[in-house]
């Protein structure tokens, strides 16, 4: 049995008398990549600070790569890598020097290290710019980057695409994707319920400092209703005719729109346009409903996500 | 591997070198604050010597605030922009973070020190100092320039963005003006006269002041280094204890 890269348990935290985390339990299997998602100010960068040494917890135990974060903070730290919320480049360096800064701080960094990082996050070109030219998705590339230099074997990011436009997140994703496949464990927060769903392997939502819900995305997402289809009509009278012949639908009358479970396939979706022809009736608009986990959160917190519109 | 502190101290000599406006408000500034006094306003004070004379000590103390701002500033942005925990994740001491800002600080005032005196001599500045008075004059200015460097550097970590950093800083820039630095705390009104005369500023101007002249007064001496000292281990300890409780 391999050991678990990252448990936790019963882990609190409270700043003065407002709790932050409010005994979670976290288990990642080495090799995998864990997201915890939540909205701002759900505790996320709180739960990643503890588990990198960085804060020290109120209760509840919790150990890194198979060591202690108390008590063997040391052990932890040589074993891991950490990306924080604000690209913590050195704006007054180089591309080239911020690595090299690293490389001069890492026990174990290899020769060769910063040439070979700077040619897989295409920073080539860059690499004798001050890092304060850099765009986003630069910055956010080059601190990854400095946090690969002494080849840690478990990863945490916390908000790595946050501010980023879809371009740089897609590139962003595909890095990800690539340390995974060379065996590290990714632990990854994020506010986008996209990423979580692309990315993770297996995904934990916190919620006000509490773990409402863990699973991987597909159990999450049969954790809420299904998929169905949604017809809109032009009148009252058309919707009271429908809702009549589809009796297994719901209305929403405010909308004049009728949910109709189905699985959304072809063949369900023919059989219902069949129908409503049958009874000469039609929509005005016909859309096909998967759920995504932004219905998910509603659904497991009784709130919406107050940034997904961000 | 490299020594950290060595590591360190050489990406802060970096910042300060790539930062115009640090060089410049370090080491130009205090030098056109000189120029400004003992040239265009130095004529109209009357303190009893040659300008230049008493205004040279005060000078090499506004030399050491100058810089201060911007060492305020550099350590706010390394601890708001998570340079500092990717420091404290790859087991960087404590000491070598701290200490390179601190030495990179001492080294900079040292750099406008340097200025202010060649200056002070061009615009005939006529010291009766000895060697061992000189001595003198270069250990309290580095242990003055240590001890407000440990105290920006917890002001800096301390400081909720690098902008309220550099806000703090300010004091300490103004402090010279309001001590015996510019004009003899005597000659100020009443209640800035006393503040002026009580002030750390004070007797660390007036012991450079002494040595410089070839008389070093003990008492002075004793409540500078004193003043110093007491700085020094408030912000040593005030960044300790922030550095390690901040994440």
């Amino acid at each position: 049995m391999t050991t678990p890269a990252i448990t936790a348990s019963g882990l609190r935290k409270a700043y003065q008398d407002k709790t932050v985390l409010a005994g979670i339990d976290l288990h990642v299997e080495a090799g995998t990549v864990f997201s915890l998602l939540g909205p701002n100010g759900a505790g996320k960068t709180t739960a990643v600070n503890v588990l990198t040494t960085l804060t020290k917890a109120d209760g509840g135990t919790v150990r890194v790569a198979g060591h202690d974060v108390a008590t063997e903070a040391k052990a932890v730290r040589s074993a891991i890598g950490v990306t924080g919320q604000f690209a913590a480049v050195d704006e007054l360096l180089t591309g080239e020097e911020n690595l090299r800064l690293m490389v001069d701080l890492s026990p174990r960094a290899e020769a060769g290290v910063v040439g070979r990082l700077l040619d897989r996050f295409e920073l080539g070109e860059a690499a004798r710019k001050p890092a304060s030219t850099y765009s986003g998705g630069m910055r956010r590339k080059l601190d990854l980057a400095m946090t690969l230099v002494g080849d840690p074997r478990i990863i945490f990011l916390d908000e790595p695409t946050t501010g980023l436009d879809p371009r740089s997140r897609r590139t962003m994703w595909e890095i990800i994707r690539e340390l995974v496949a060379d065996g590290v464990t990714v632990f990854l927060t994020t506010q986008y319920l996209e990423e979580a769903d692309q990315l993770a392997d297996r995904i934990a939502v916190l919620d006000h400092g509490r773990l409402v819900a863990e699973g991987t995305p597909a159990e999450l997402k049969r954790r809420i209703p299904g998929t169905h289809v949604r017809l809109r009509f032009a009148t009252a009278a058309e919707l009271d005719a429908a809702a009549r012949i589809l009796t297994d639908a719901t209305r929403e009358d405010e909308a004049l729109a009728l949910k109709v479970p189905g699985d959304g396939g072809t063949r369900s979706l023919r059989t219902l346009l069949d129908r409503l022809d049958e009874y000469a009736i039609s929509a005005e608009e016909l859309s096909v409903h998967t759920p995504d986990l932004d219905d998910v959160f509603l659904a497991l917190t009784g709130h919406a996500t107050e940034v997904s519109a961000k | 591997m490299k020594s950290q502190s060595m590591v360190m101290l050489r990406r802060n000599l970096k910042h300060v070198a790539r930062n115009p406006t640090s060089v410049f408000n370090a080491v130009l500034m205090p030098v056109v604050v000189m120029l400004m006094f003992v040239y265009l306003l130095g004529g109209a004070f009357s303190v009893g010597v040659d300008y230049v004379d008493y205004a040279t000590p005060g000078m090499l103390l506004l030399a050491v605030c100058y810089g201060l701002g911007a060492v305020a500033t550099s350590v706010n942005s390394d601890m708001t922009k998570g340079v500092i925990n990717r420091f404290k994740v790859m087991d960087v001491s404590r000491g070598a973070v701290l200490t390179g800002h601190v030495v990179a600080s001492v080294l900079t005032n040292l750099v406008a020190i340097g200025a202010i005196i060649g200056v002070a001599f061009l615009l005939g500045f006529r010291p009766a100092a000895s060697p061992l008075d000189w001595l003198g004059v270069l250990g309290l200015v580095v242990l003055l320039a240590v001890a407000a460097g440990w105290f920006t550097v917890a002001l800096g970590l301390f400081a909720k963005s690098p902008e309220t950093a550099g806000l703090a800083a300010v004091p300490l820039v103004m402090l010279p003006f309001f001590s015996s630095a510019i004009v003899p705390a005597a000659k100020m009104g009443p209640g800035v006269r006393e503040f002026a005369q009580y002030q750390p500023f004070t007797p660390i101007i007036e012991t450079l002041r002494g040595l410089l002249a070839g008389a070093p007064a003990a008492g002075d001496a004793i409540a500078a280094v004193a003043w110093c000292l007491g700085i020094a281990l408030v912000g040593y300890l005030w960044a300790r204890s922030t550095f390690t409780k901040r994440a």
